[in-house]
């Protein structure tokens, strides 16, 4: 398995061979507090690079969820729609959102190392 | 404007608070265990929450008041016993809502808790209503904190004894630490608790020692989800000069012996509701499932047409579901009515149901 890449959104995502798995940071858990509700794409539907590809709503908010890459949605997660709590505990694991079949692995150059990301995710939350 | 910051600041700071501009003041919207802890902390245990930003008024008169005061508040003032407390509302001649309040009658005249962002507003209305008569004093040396939730009362006793024999909606002139503190047992949580004004030097050490006591500071973003399940209406969102108190469901706070006289400031719109019914009435929404239906959110009936809107709504962490309440239109206000909430374009079943979301737990006494 590849290493771990980030987007501005604060998404992750790991690649497996040709499937991409995302969520969302734990940075983005705790900005946006306790998780009370999460939509997910439908299977089989196609997503766009930086389009939006899910809802994650707090006691606060609705945030939408964008996918950092293309591709067609092969898996959600539906524990986390069951137990929306679940992605503050956690996120960048089990809590995962959804798994995509990418079109254009070139897409991943784009996206941020950890390093890069924390470094952006502290600047930006400053 | 330069944002304010309540006497609790430090003791916010020091419980990793944090924080939001809120009516001028910079106030906690949560601490380190965030909304939905809090939350259920407040109904399981006790909560404070600062609520100092509010305004608390006192106004010093004797019959006269009462008597200026019945022309602006749908009240029975002249029949409220000393340190009895009435929820009401500021109205316009149109009936529309200035501001929602509780007045408590003390032995020097009324004390009136005011809504933070009208406050100034309030002030200024009453004023010239009252036409400089009464000596009114919109105090700024008094912090205001509640505690709120079922071990409260033991909590607050334990430091100021006598609080526990309170009955819902009175309070009482206490003391700590040799300062005069007014304490009602009342709150915004649909829970049993009180609210204590107290002078703004001595706050944070009756705070922090009720925090030894077991009780814990509660933010701004858990007093929203404990009052949306309790079915109690947040100014600016579920009321405002648009709405009257009968439209807002709240009939039942203006005195029915003052509506027989009418003679108070919106009276004759308030009569003609009361008689000919509303329009738009504030109802209970349930989504089924998980869907959040947030303000601002339309309502539709089944036959697709646009009958209201939501005006509060969020995630109940008690009711563990999705909470909301709005304005429709008065044929579709009947409990259990099915109706459509469009959320990001899609509509999701919703009924109408009764309010509180939460069963309320109000300490009534005997005496």
């Amino acid at each position: 398995m590849s290493e771990v890449k980030y987007s501005k959104e604060h998404e992750w995502i790991k690649l497996d061979g040709d499937v991409a798995i995302i969520g969302i940071t734990k940075h983005a858990t705790e900005m946006l507090g306790d998780i009370v509700f999460a939509e997910l794409p439908e299977k089989g539907s196609s997503v766009e690079k930086d389009g939006t590809a899910g809802v994650v709503e707090s006691t606060k908010a609705a945030s939408d969820v964008y996918t950092p890459v293309s591709g067609e949605v092969v898996d959600t997660n539906q524990a986390i729609v069951d137990d929306p709590s679940k992605i503050n505990q956690d996120p960048e694991d089990s809590a995962w959102f959804f798994k995509l079949k990418i079109k254009d692995p070139s897409e991943m150059d784009t996206l941020m190392n950890k390093e890069d990301y924390d470094k952006f995710a502290k600047e930006t939350s400053a | 404007m330069e944002t304010k910051k309540t006497s609790l600041y430090q003791l916010h700071q020091d419980c990793n608070a944090k924080f939001v501009e809120f009516a001028g003041y910079r106030m906690p919207i949560q601490y380190s265990e965030g909304i939905v802890e809090e939350h259920k902390f407040t109904r399981n245990h006790s909560g404070i929450f600062d609520v100092s930003h509010m305004g608390q008024l006192f106004i010093y008169g004797g019959e006269d008041l009462i008597k200026d005061l019945e022309k602006i508040f749908p009240l029975d003032l002249k029949n409220l016993k000393l340190n009895h407390s009435k929820y009401s509302f500021l109205m316009d001649k149109d009936a529309g809502i200035h501001d929602d309040l509780i007045i408590t009658k003390t032995n020097e005249g009324f004390l009136i808790i005011l809504n933070a962002a009208c406050k100034n507003n309030d002030f200024k209305i009453l004023k010239e209503f009252l036409e400089d008569k009464y000596k009114m004093v919109l105090d700024e040396n008094r912090s205001l904190i509640a505690i709120q939730g079922p071990k409260s009362s033991e909590i607050l006793n334990d430091v100021i004894n006598g609080v526990k024999d309170l009955n819902f909606m009175s309070g009482n002139w206490f003391t700590f630490e040799n300062q005069k503190i007014y304490i009602t047992r009342s709150g915004y949580t649909g829970e049993d608790g009180f609210e204590i004004s107290i002078v703004n030097n001595f706050v944070d050490k009756l705070t922090r020692e009720l925090i030894n006591k077991g009780s814990k500071l509660i933010g701004l973003g858990a007093r929203d989800t404990l009052r949306l399940e309790a079915g109690l209406c947040l100014y600016g969102h579920d009321l405002d000069k648009d709405k009257t108190p009968v439209e807002a469901n709240l009939k039942w706070a203006i005195s029915k012996e003052r509506i027989s006289k009418g003679d108070f400031i919106g009276s004759d719109i308030i009569i003609k509701q009361l008689n000919d019914g509303v329009s738009k009435i504030r109802v209970g929404i349930k989504p089924e499932g998980r869907i959040i239906a947030r303000e601002k959110t339309k309502i539709f009936n089944q036959s697709d047409v646009h009958i209201g809107e939501i005006t509060s709504g969020t995630f109940g962490p008690s009711v563990n579901g999705p909470v909301a309440m709005g304005y429709v239109e008065n044929e579709f206000s009947k409990k259990n009515t099915k109706v459509f909430l469009e959320v990001r374009g899609k509509k999701h079943p919703a009924s109408i149901c009764s309010l509180p979301f939460y069963k309320k737990s109000y300490v009534k006494g005997v005496n």
